[in-house]
């Protein structure tokens, strides 16, 4: 019914932090992760397109089943007062658990990237290689 | 039916975008982490309805099909409208 808003709401605090981020990170001797290339910038802004592109397409969804209006109050479960208390309830279980698990999977993302990043360079040489 | 259909704009994006990296000039990475975003929501509905309510995983009907190849449409047009305005190629700002 309205799932989406719950990773919407996440994407707008993550983008939040993530402009807050870049312009520390951008500081003069501020903590740019910058020898790795991967500063925490750049994966937040993995994590925003993740949660943005989903809100996205999942509200296009919502539109195609007549779930939302471009007209208010924009959720149709909106106009039934019966239908609302169903409504929260999906957005707290079906939203919220669709946020967990992309942030979830986007820590897995983070952690291999970055372990990948600090392997010597020696030996991400090797493996590219096939080589001992 | 439309989380198969997305989850494959992923797959066939995410190759597109190794095949290019670590450059990225076309934003073929946003594409992916797109179409990855609402894969994984929308893998989190279906198990979520399936333990609810039953019934099949894959809704597979024309209704289905015609979404999951809409939301592809618009992926992909929400990703051009992106790629336009930050126009990597600098084809707008010639003269």
């Amino acid at each position: 019914m309205a799932c989406f808003l719950v990773p919407m709401g996440e994407a707008i605090v993550t983008s939040v932090v993530q402009k807050a981020v870049e312009k520390r990170e951008r500081r003069p001797g501020g903590a740019a992760a910058g020898e790795r290339g991967l500063t925490w910038s750049r994966k937040l802004g993995w994590l925003n397109k993740l949660l943005w592109g989903g809100t996205v397409l999942l509200a296009f969804e919502h539109l195609w089943h007549g779930e939302i209006v471009p007209w208010p109050p924009f959720l149709t479960a909106m106009e039934n007062p019966a239908h609302v208390a169903p409504m929260l309830h999906e957005v707290a279980t079906f939203g919220t658990a669709m946020a967990v698990f992309v942030t979830v999977l986007w820590l897995v993302i983070v952690a291999i990237a970055e372990r990948k990043a600090a392997a010597p360079a020696e030996l991400r040489f090797d493996s590219a290689k096939g080589a001992k | 039916m439309f989380l198969i259909i997305t989850a494959l704009a992923a797959i066939v994006s995410t190759a597109v975008w190794y095949s290019q990296a670590p450059g990225d000039k076309y934003r073929v990475g946003l594409l992916s982490l797109m179409f990855w975003g609402a894969t994984m929501m929308w893998f989190v509905d279906h198990v979520f309805a399936y333990l609810t309510e039953g019934g099949e995983f894959f809704e597979v009907n024309l209704d289905a099909t015609m979404l999951g190849v809409c939301v592809v449409i618009v992926g992909l047009l929400v990703w051009q409208v992106i790629l336009l305005i930050s126009d990597p190629k600098r084809v707008f700002s010639r003269r």
